[in-house]
């Protein structure tokens, strides 16, 4: 399966949930906030979202700024 | 000897004038009362040691943060979370970088996701700003009200990074935005308040009831501050707060800009409710005329 991960072609194999994604990338403990193709992904809805070939995701978190 | 005793007493029974206290009446900004009046951001200090220690000087309770990808593989193992004590700060994260409402938006929401999980109290807040270009870092009033009005369907308190038009000012807070933050002058600047008749007329539009505003209307003097002069005459000409960021940040002492900008606000703010004397174009005596030994000239 091919994702677009923060700008980065990424191929996984299997299928693989929001919360998998994050425990790949060591984010399963990090404040951190995903979006799917546009859309925000709850955190109580990591688990069961399932990702899917080509979908674009963002995991963003928070850095300093004014 | 009973002289110089009597005169020691005398001294210590002086009592030190009586000074404003420094305390500052709650401001009500949506859903959170804050008790200072300086938001400060959290970007572009030298180490996050700097910033944790100039925050703490500043005397904010209101951090701003911006919400960007994370770096993954990329990871140096510090994040800007361990720097701040999410117990003792508001964070209100901010939507820079956006151009367009849709993007503005989607930042906000992400935004709030991680503050929910923090269980900081700035999780329904947003400071919102859709800018029109990279070389002004204005804001583009249009799309600030577009994504003002999603926002606040969506539940957000809407802080508004606004230019400092006073008609685009007056829309948002029509369309209900929690506080309009106009800027002082372009983000990072460093040149003040460029246009204080312009501010003047957003605080009058905005606060005064004579002109159509409530008192307790929250208007925040955003961007462009350089010096702790900037902040005073901010808060002198009657906003009730000032948000900086690069001023204490880039300074060559960030610790000791910050103390200078928290007692600048201070300043302003006791120098706003004091009643300042009018101007006139020439001068009144502060010593009495009456029992001058000399001549006066003219008279």
């Amino acid at each position: 399966m091919k994702l677009s991960v923060n700008g980065e072609d990424v191929m996984l194999d299997g299928p693989c949930s929001v919360a998998r994604l994050l425990r790949h990338y060591e984010l399963d403990a990090a404040p951190c906030a995903v979006e799917v193709n546009k859309a925000l992904i709850p955190k109580r809805e990591h688990e069961g979202h399932a990702l899917g070939d080509g979908d674009i995701i963002e995991i963003v978190t928070l850095v300093g700024g004014g | 000897m009973k002289a110089k005793d009597e005169l020691t007493m005398t001294q210590t029974e002086v009592k030190p004038p009586a000074t404003p206290g420094t305390a500052y009446e709650p401001l009500k900004l949506g859903h959170c009362t804050i008790h200072n009046r300086l938001v400060v951001g959290t970007g572009k200090y030298e180490s996050y040691e700097i910033m944790r220690q100039a925050l703490d000087a500043s005397g904010t309770e209101v951090v701003t943060v911006a919400v960007r990808r994370d770096r993954l593989m990329d990871k140096e193992g510090r994040s800007l979370l361990d720097f701040i004590d999410t117990d003792r700060y508001t964070i209100l994260p901010n939507t820079a970088g956006c151009f367009n409402a849709e993007d503005a938006v989607r930042v906000a929401r992400l935004g709030r996701e991680i503050l929910e999980q923090l269980n900081n109290p700035g999780k329904s807040w947003v400071k919102l700003e859709v800018l029109g270009d990279k070389k002004t870092l204005l804001p583009d009033p249009m799309g600030t009200l577009e994504a003002c009005r999603e926002l606040l369907a969506d539940g957000f308190s809407v802080l508004c990074y606004s230019n400092d038009d006073p008609i685009t000012a007056v829309r948002l807070r029509d369309a209900g935005a929690t506080s309009v933050m106009p800027a002082g002058s372009p983000i990072g600047c460093g040149r003040g308040i460029a246009n204080p008749a312009a501010i003047m007329m957003i605080l009058e539009l905005l606060k005064d009831p004579a002109a159509g505003g409530e008192k307790d209307y929250p208007v925040i003097v955003d961007a462009g501050v350089g010096a702790p002069s900037d902040v005073a005459m901010g808060m002198e000409l009657g906003a009730d707060g000032v948000l900086l960021n690069t001023g204490i940040a880039l300074a060559r002492d960030p610790v000791r800009m910050a103390r200078a900008m928290k007692a600048a606000c201070e300043a302003g703010y006791h120098g706003a409710r004091s009643g300042r004397i009018a101007k006139r174009m020439y001068a009144t005596a502060s010593s009495p005329w009456e029992g001058v030994i000399n001549p006066i000239p003219g008279t």
